[in-house]
């Protein structure tokens, strides 16, 4: 096979990794306001932080799939990573601001036990869930039913180019679908309530993702699908439908695993109708990138490919080894109480209560 | 402001801005793994205490260098696409290998040891740390492989045909000379930076007015001595490859160790000057304090070797580039801004000494057998000793990029032509608006989160935490 395809597919898998991984972030993030919901502030935050633990140690590593699927893109396809940055240059910005403000959120959160504080990067744990669910769609959308291109390589079009209604039912598709995967996984990783209430929840947006999920992968399909794609995407569709079904049975694992392979499939149905484009011109097909004009050198992507080999199944190795450390379901009653740092002065009544203070320091 | 102008400060801003956390993060990763180790080895509360302490500060530092990084990896493409087009063949392999090798490494791991109190046994947990340590001195080396390439592009060969510098010779590209001597400049001075943070922090308590437990009081001078000597240490092997650097630079790079002392004609036992009053355009500086052959040793190795004035080497790069137009700049002006490269230079070595001078003076006040002293001015000590290499680092960075211009890629690419054709000013400008005014906002929370969380102190800690915590209790560690 030629290398320029094997780039292609690899592309293709980081792509995938990191729609079924942060996918799953991305709707506990966007779940917060529902499934988060309590009788009171205290419930409501011990609920809010079920859900937060539940991706904790996870939702980093997840993230730096995007980050090596746009380092292997330049390396790989540089044509393809020039024309696809600079031509989607907002929404790309505001994809990266959401990630900004919502990893700040999950890492900044809990650094104080205050109201306001706790309120303000959940907001910013939201919001920055919403967008790049929504936009990642836009994006692929558009990526595969081709934009304006010229002889240059260079987008030619601008940012309401991208907001037709293939590329926004797009985005309503991988929002919802990564809605439903939120659900499912908060359903698996958690007990009591909030487990109930998630694959309650699971089933109703399902059912939604299911119905977008299936106009726009016919829509997609009908104007530049091959028989590939079309199985590839009908199989998705059943594994989103199994999935749901595991859902209503209880079946926690494999309605994870139905979720997780409606997505992944969706994105091989995607790519493989984009094949042997990477993005193509709606202004003449002769401008198109290809997966051979957009590409590096042999050189360069034999040197990739040697590490692609070597390093892909340690990343996966330890990727899977910390999923498995922290496999345990979590609870509310897991949640050990808020921690307000408290500063020294008022530790030091404490040692001078246990006796243990030295000489005071003398004073200036 | 034309896209080009407002693209370069853009770079600048966020590049500048992210940096002032990576050199954190990496130095004070190795010391907080090297605590973690010293815990499970000897299981002395102290060393848990600061632990936790210093590795909450670490977190806290670390989530910005991240979020800032996303940018960074995502720009190339946004603003400088036909850059990304011209060395994509060659720059994108070291990128893609950074965030295969070091990000993955990184980002799992720290959660790991983030989450992994009482969920993984104790010395795997102290190892997790290490592994942090070992994806961002790896990632350091993937992108300095990168900006080396900027700096003294090797082990490529320009196609005509494609129009792109293609790969020739990873392995050159992967050890090219400036690479191996800024890739140890920039850890060392990552340790200096961390060891710095150390001895500001616990500084800070050890001097600390009013009642404090003599074992805590002790637990805090003996970190101001760990920061302190780490500092030092580090300080020392950052000034011999920084000497090394200015070497590599003169042969690589004669116009950049020009711009440096703002030398317009070649002269031998160049001198350097500590201090220029008047204008720095060549006309009529006077150089007010002056160290003879200074600038030639720097340069050369030798008090009395030869370094090119910026007018000869002016000329002689006319004649190579200026006749074709990805080599050609605008005015075919190939003189850095002199007044930045000139004083950041001097910035650079001047507060990275004070650092070095505050280091050992933190180390003398902690003698054994000594009691707190008790001046004003070690408050300042306090304040500054963990921004100084912080800024040092700024400066280096802004002199050795700046100086570099208008080269993007050295003799091959010049900065205007590496920018995004298609993209208007005004997304540009948006952008930079937008990402200078979250990165205002996220740096005064830092900064404020910082702080607390330093003034809090190492809190007393539960050393027995179970390895295995049971079912039904809570979690030692939840966000």
């Amino acid at each position: 096979m030629e290398l320029t395809v094997i780039w292609f597919i690899l592309i293709a898998v980081l792509w995938t990794g990191y729609f079924v991984l942060e996918g799953f972030d991305f709707g506990v993030g966007m779940l917060l306001p529902i499934l988060g919901k309590g009788r009171d502030e205290l419930d409501t935050d011990n609920r809010r932080r079920v859900l937060l633990n539940t991706i904790g140690p996870h939702w980093d590593g997840n993230e730096v799939w995007v980050l090596t699927a746009g380092g292997a893109t330049f390396a790989a396809f540089p044509h393809w990573y020039a024309t696809l940055f600079s031509g989607f240059y907002l929404p790309l910005l505001l994809i990266l601001v959401a990630l900004i403000i919502r990893n700040m959120g999950f890492e900044y959160r809990h650094k104080r036990d205050d109201d306001q504080w706790r309120r303000n990067w959940d907001l910013c744990i939201i919001v920055g869930s919403f967008l790049p669910a929504l936009l990642w769609g836009v994006a692929f959308a558009n990526i595969v039913a081709g934009v304006p291109i010229n002889a240059d390589k260079e987008y030619t079009g601008n940012l309401f180019t991208l907001l037709n209604p293939l590329g926004l039912l797009g985005g309503v598709t991988t929002l919802l679908l990564f809605l439903t995967h939120g659900a499912v996984f908060v359903a698996l990783k958690t007990s009591g309530e909030i487990r109930e209430e998630a694959r309650a929840l699971a089933w109703k947006v399902g059912i939604a993702a299911a119905v977008v999920a299936v106009v726009f992968l016919v829509w997609v399909m009908m104007l530049t699908g091959n028989t590939g794609s079309w199985i590839l995407a009908v199989l998705a569709a059943v594994a989103l439908v199994v999935g749901l079904l595991m859902t209503r049975l209880g079946r926690d694992g494999l309605a994870f695993t139905g979720t997780a392979a409606a997505i992944a499939l969706a994105v091989w149905a995607l790519f493989t109708a984009l094949f042997p484009d990477v993005m193509p011109s709606s202004t003449d097909p002769a401008w198109s990138l290809t997966h051979e004009n957009a590409a590096s050198t042999d050189l360069t992507l034999k040197i990739m490919t040697g590490a692609a080999v070597v390093f892909t199944p340690i990343v996966l190795a330890y990727t899977a080894w910390t999923y498995w450390i922290f496999r345990k379901r979590i609870s509310t009653h897991h949640i050990p109480p808020a921690h307000e740092p408290r500063e020294v002065g008022e530790l030091e009544a404490e040692h001078v209560a246990a006796g243990e203070v030295g000489g005071a320091h003398r004073d200036r | 402001m034309d896209n080009l102008d407002l693209a370069r400060w853009q770079f600048a801003i966020t590049t500048v801005y992210h940096f002032l956390f990576v050199p954190i993060t990496i130095g004070l990763s190795a010391i907080v793994a090297g605590y973690h180790t010293a815990w499970v080895r000897t299981r002395k509360p102290e060393y848990l205490r600061l632990t936790k302490w210093l590795g909450k500060l670490f977190t806290i530092n670390f989530a910005l260098g991240l979020v800032t990084g996303i940018v960074q990896e995502f720009q190339f493409g946004m603003n400088w696409s036909d850059y990304s087009r011209f060395v994509g063949d060659i720059f994108g392999a070291p990128l893609a290998f950074e965030a295969l090798l070091a990000f993955f490494l990184e980002s799992t791991f720290l959660g790991l040891w983030i989450f992994g109190w009482g969920r993984i046994p104790e010395r795997l947990h102290a190892w997790t740390m290490w592994i942090v340590h070992i994806g961002t001195v790896l990632s350091a080396y993937f992108i300095l492989a990168a900006n080396s390439f900027m700096q003294n592009p090797v082990g490529y060969r320009f196609n005509p045909e494609s129009g792109r510098a293609e790969m020739a010779d990873f392995v050159a590209v992967l050890v090219n000379k400036v690479q191996l001597v800024t890739f140890p400049h920039v850890i060392l001075s990552s340790y200096m930076t961390g060891g710095a943070v150390v001895v500001g922090v616990a500084l800070w308590h050890y001097l600390r007015r009013g009642p404090i437990a003599d074992r805590d009081r002790e637990m805090y001078r003996k970190a101001v001595r760990v920061g302190a000597i780490v500092s030092l240490v580090a300080s020392l092997g950052v000034v011999v490859t920084g000497d090394l650097q200015g070497k590599v630079m003169t042969e690589v790079q004669p116009m950049k160790m020009a711009a440096a002392e703002g030398l317009y004609h070649t002269e031998k036992s160049a001198p350097f000057s500590i201090l220029t009053i008047g204008s720095l355009d060549g006309q009529n500086a006077t150089r007010v304090i002056e160290v003879p052959g200074l600038l030639s040793f720097l340069g050369t190795g030798s008090f009395g070797g030869e370094v090119k004035g910026i007018r000869d080497v002016q000329a002689d790069y006319q004649q190579r580039y200026a006749g074709n137009a990805r080599t050609a700049d605008k005015a075919t002006n190939y003189v850095p801004n002199i007044p930045t490269t000139y004083w950041t230079f001097r910035l650079m070595m001047g507060v990275g000494f004070v650092s070095m001078a505050l280091s050992a003076l933190a180390l003398w006040a902690t003698r054994k057998g000594t009691t707190p002293p008790s001046g004003r001015w070690w408050r300042h000590v306090v304040i500054w000793s963990p921004l100084l290499p912080v800024f040092a680092i700024s400066f280096g960075w802004i002199f050795t990029e700046v100086g570099r211009q208008p080269w993007i890629v050295f003799g091959e690419m010049t900065t205007a032509n590496g920018v995004s054709p298609s993209v208007p000013a005004w997304s540009v400008l948006v952008s930079m608006a937008v990402y200078t005014l979250l990165y205002g906002a996220l740096m005064v929370v830092e900064v404020k989160l910082f702080l607390k969380y330093t003034r809090v102190g190492a809190e007393p800690a539960d050393t027995d935490t179970p390895a295995e915590s049971g079912e039904d209790k809570p979690l030692v560690f939840a966000y």
